[in-house]
């Protein structure tokens, strides 16, 4: 893989996807065979805003390499809170770790973050941005349950705001996928989404109803509404209803429907779904650790 | 003597926009940061009748010649313009503005979640796309009332 960081799902090519889905799926095979890869190696985690799974699952990752974290622990408690800038906080950490991972509120953090280390970073969200790291475990369960040849997913939820669901959108344009974008008017994709996927002459459609298109889905993606989109509760109520997935709503879809969820989910999927066929949100949130190794691997020069 | 040079009048040193689209004229004084207070003669022709453009605006200011940046901007708000550099009452130099590929610290991203917002040592940065301009840190996409985005 020829990137110095991973900031977006966008600078992502089909054969780095595949190198990088590639050496996860070999990782997961024998995990054995990377387990003191990096001893010695440190990662550094830098969290301005909590995600303690992202958070644990990098961290796991690291060490079932042989490697370590260090933290910069909860913003309260670190010179952040005296007005430290992004750039100088990760110019002092980058001389403590061998690679940075960065989550932060403000959109295009990670990009501006990168231009001033040189040890390789990663997004691990930006605001509303990307997160391309979720993207990759989000295409390697998908590879692993219903393959990239033909595929046609259904991404339903908040598309405005949602950044995994940004990031897949874009990776999905190197593969033969047909996208279908379910989500209240209020909430649809932003324009600059909507743009890169004309430019990449993807094929996608936009609606505000599932049953318009669940009988076709490979796959269908389902992320959360959050109520504080909305102006009043009323409104969230009777919007947030009608894109909640339970066994009923399940009747129309293929038998072979891999159904995934970036987690957490509050009620978006009923827990009756938890136990049928179609349920693969928690082997996709198992698949952040071979994937974040492999990615770390490749971005730390793993062959070399 | 023509008749917008009557409307118009010469100036000695300094810069004339011409071909700005009709309208356009006091976004373009806004982006060279001019609103009469700096004490520079200024002359503003607003919706002349013009070949090219059916009605335009012309710009004339005196003693001041305009930065790349500015032109670069100015490119995105009157992509017909021309620009005559004045020299003791001759044109020196004319040439049309040409879009940049990208505009540099001139323009302030509208998303207010932007990084390029905060407290950073950076400086915005766009792409300029053929109807508009994108934030190169957060993808906003830009198309409408460009002038109202431009760093003070
Ligand atoms: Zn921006």
């Amino acid at each position: 893989m020829r990137q110095d960081h991973i900031i977006s799902a966008k600078q992502l090519s089909r054969g780095d996807i595949e190198e990088v889905l590639d050496r996860a799926a070999d990782i997961a095979e024998d995990p054995g065979a990377y387990a003191d890869r990096y001893e010695g190696t440190l990662l550094g985690l830098l969290f301005f805003e909590p995600s303690t799974r992202t958070k644990m699952s990098f961290s796991a990752a690291m060490k079932r390499l042989g490697g370590d974290v260090v933290d910069m622990g909860t913003v309260e408690s670190s010179s952040v809170k005296k007005g430290e800038s992004l750039a100088d906080t990760v110019r002092v950490v980058e001389g403590y770790a061998d690679a940075l991972v960065l989550r932060h509120p403000s959109e295009g953090s990670a990009k501006m973050a990168g231009e001033f280390v040189d040890v390789p970073l990663i997004n691990a969200g930006d605001g509303a941005g990307q997160h391309p790291t979720q993207t990759l475990l989000d295409l390697y369960t998908i590879r692993e349950n219903a393959g990239f040849e033909d595929l046609s997913i259904g991404i339903m939820g908040d598309l405005k705001y949602g950044r995994t669901v940004h990031s897949l959108a874009h990776a999905l344009t190197n593969f033969d996928a047909r996208q279908h974008f379910v989500s209240p008017e209020s909430l649809r994709l932003p324009r600059s989404v909507r743009y890169d996927l004309h430019e990449a002459g993807a094929e996608v459609r936009e609606h505000t109803d599932l049953d318009e298109v669940l009988p076709e889905l490979d796959v269908l993606y389902v992320t959360r509404i959050q109520q504080e989109r909305f102006p009043d509760e009323d409104e969230y109520r009777e919007v947030a209803g009608e894109y909640q997935i339970g066994e009923d709503t399940l009747a129309a879809a293929r038998d072979d429907l891999t159904i995934m969820h970036p987690l957490p989910r509050v009620d978006e999927i009923a827990h009756g779904v938890d136990d049928t066929d179609h349920a693969t949100y928690f082997q996709q949130a198992h698949n952040g650790v071979p994937v974040r190794m492999a990615i770390l691997d490749l971005l730390l020069g793993g062959d070399r | 003597m023509s008749d917008h040079e009557l409307r118009v009048s010469k100036i000695r040193n300094g810069t004339v926009i011409d071909h700005i689209a009709g309208g356009q004229a006091l976004n373009v004084l806004a982006i060279v940061g001019i609103d009469g207070s700096g004490g520079d003669a200024v002359s503003v022709g607003m919706n002349v009748p013009s070949d090219r453009l059916g009605q335009k605006d012309i710009v004339k200011v005196e003693g001041r010649e305009l930065s790349q940046d500015e032109v670069d901007v100015l490119s995105l708000i009157a992509p017909a313009a021309t620009i005559n550099i004045v020299r003791d009452f001759d044109v020196v130099e004319k040439h049309r503005v040409e879009r940049p590929d990208q505009v540099v610290g001139v323009l302030e991203c509208p998303n207010r979640h932007c990084i390029t917002t905060e407290d950073e040592p950076v400086q915005s940065r766009f792409e300029v796309l053929e109807d508009g301009v994108r934030c190169e840190f957060c993808d906003t996409i830009v198309r409408e009332d460009l002038a109202e985005l431009i760093v003070d």
